[in-house]
């Protein structure tokens, strides 16, 4: 979906709900929304009573038809200056400047077939929830599965939204995993996604997934590198990177 | 304008750096790396560089012919559409006047170009934009070959315009005589990228 241009809109809170204790969906009401497609962003504009305005983008995590309003998953960055100004100072009601949707690349609609293979680091989860969410939304039955890491139990974004799709048995498959350590009784995947879960628990690369990573820079970039050593093609993986970008090679 | 209830800034932008940050960006000590596919990794002895026209080429290097065409160092601050600029980056490469130069063109063939490179990007920029010294296609970064992640062995340098311009991994200029959309340009970015005019999608003034 690309709008002739993207005005700037003045969106309201609805709601901040905590997703973990660094990460919360906030719903927004916006008038005038044209639409997105699942795996598009948005842009936020900040503006301090001195004239100054900072803007970021955020993941929409809201089905793109049948949800009342518009959600983004913010997450923590210790030192940042947007993501701590919403989650501990924004408050339902107040209005906030936004403008999309953006990026067409990044997306999936129902009927652009699967297998459905998403790959999500942290909060990388956001798109990922708007295109298990269009699926769902849309009774479609493209079999689906995410393999997605966090680092501890309570990090896992969207959990319980996530086993109740799963627990639907529609042929969408969960498959999460602990990076630093699990609790007791947990009977998912522990570690690092890499090339072994990968081809373990994602799908053949004869089954021609689509296939979408979408986490921190070192997150995409090992999966990625990996995918495309158990021989998935290039073009079929389509990759969205954030933050600090670590020791790159 | 809204002004945001509650919200301060933590004001990097301020001060000193002030006039060299365009509105809406943020200064960043950290070099994000935005890709939308998996990072290619062609090796030196598979790379080439090209100038075509038309379908044919009008010139091409291999990497050891590359190495040997006239370095220029540069350092410029860069600005990329996500929101980030940094500020004071080194890098050396080969300009677009003295690619032309060295493929015996006194004068470019066309008004515009499209950037090709490996994994399928395209990004298009006028010709005026690229030449007297406005580009090059850069090979080192701080003194190190480029890493992949970040367009290695070579990637287009145009640091006045938004950094998806600066096309990773490129591989050939194809020059054109009407402007075209690259790969972002045509999905919703906009058709130039001045991040002074803040010319993010498709439609900004």
């Amino acid at each position: 979906m690309t709008p002739t241009h993207l005005p700037w809109r003045i969106a309201t809170v609805a709601a901040a709900k905590p997703e973990s204790a660094r990460a919360k969906a906030i719903l927004l009401d916006v008038p005038g929304w044209p639409g997105h497609l699942a795996g598009q962003h948005l842009d936020l504009r900040l503006t301090a009573d001195d004239g100054y305005q900072a803007q970021r983008s955020y993941s929409i995590s809201s089905a793109p038809a049948g949800e009342p309003q518009l959600e983004i998953t913010v997450e923590r960055v210790d030192d940042g200056e947007v993501s701590p100004f919403l989650l501990d100072e924004l408050r339902e009601g107040d209005p906030l400047e936004l403008r999309g949707p953006i990026g067409g690349y990044f997306t999936w609609v129902p009927g652009d077939g699967g297998p459905l293979l998403l790959v999500g680091g942290g909060s990388g989860v956001a798109p990922l929830m708007a295109m298990l969410r269009a699926r769902t939304r849309s009774g479609d039955r493209t079999p689906v599965r995410l393999l997605y890491s966090a680092r501890t139990v309570d990090e896992l974004l969207y959990r319980a939204e996530l086993d109740r799709l799963a627990d639907e048995a529609d042929g969408f498959e969960l498959i999460a995993t602990l990076t630093r350590g699990a609790p007791e009784g947990w009977t998912g995947e522990q570690g690092r996604i890499g090339r072994e879960m990968l081809a373990a628990r994602g799908f053949p690369p004869e089954e021609r997934p689509r296939i979408f990573v979408c986490g921190p820079t070192p997150f995409v970039e090992a999966c990625a590198d990996a995918l495309v050593a158990l021989g998935h093609e290039g073009g079929r993986i389509k990759t969205e990177r954030f933050g600090p970008t670590g020791d790159l090679k | 304008m809204l002004i945001t209830r509650g919200f301060k800034g933590k004001a990097r932008n301020r001060g000193a750096a002030q006039d060299r940050v365009p509105p809406g960006q943020y200064v960043t000590p950290d070099f994000p790396v935005l890709s939308a596919g998996p990072t290619p990794r062609t090796s030196l002895e598979e790379w080439s560089f090209g100038l075509r026209l038309g379908g044919r080429t009008v010139a091409e290097w291999r990497w050891a012919d590359f190495e040997k065409l006239p370095q220029t160092e540069v350092t410029v601050d860069i600005h990329c559409v996500t929101k980030w600029s940094k500020l004071d980056t080194r890098w050396r490469g080969v300009t677009f006047d003295d690619l032309l130069g060295a493929a015996g063109l006194a004068a470019p063939p066309t008004s515009f170009v499209m950037a090709h490179c490996d994994g399928g990007y395209t990004s298009n920029a006028p010709v005026a934009d690229l030449a007297q010294g406005r580009a090059m296609i850069a090979t080192h970064y701080e003194d190190l070959p480029i890493a992949p992640a970040h367009g290695g062995p070579a990637r287009l340098l145009v640091p006045h315009l938004y950094f998806w311009k600066s096309a990773k991994w490129v591989r050939w200029l194809d020059f054109i005589e009407e402007d075209q959309a690259g790969f972002w340009e045509s999905l919703g970015y906009h058709i130039y990228g001045d991040p002074w005019r803040e010319q993010r999608y498709r439609g900004d003034p």
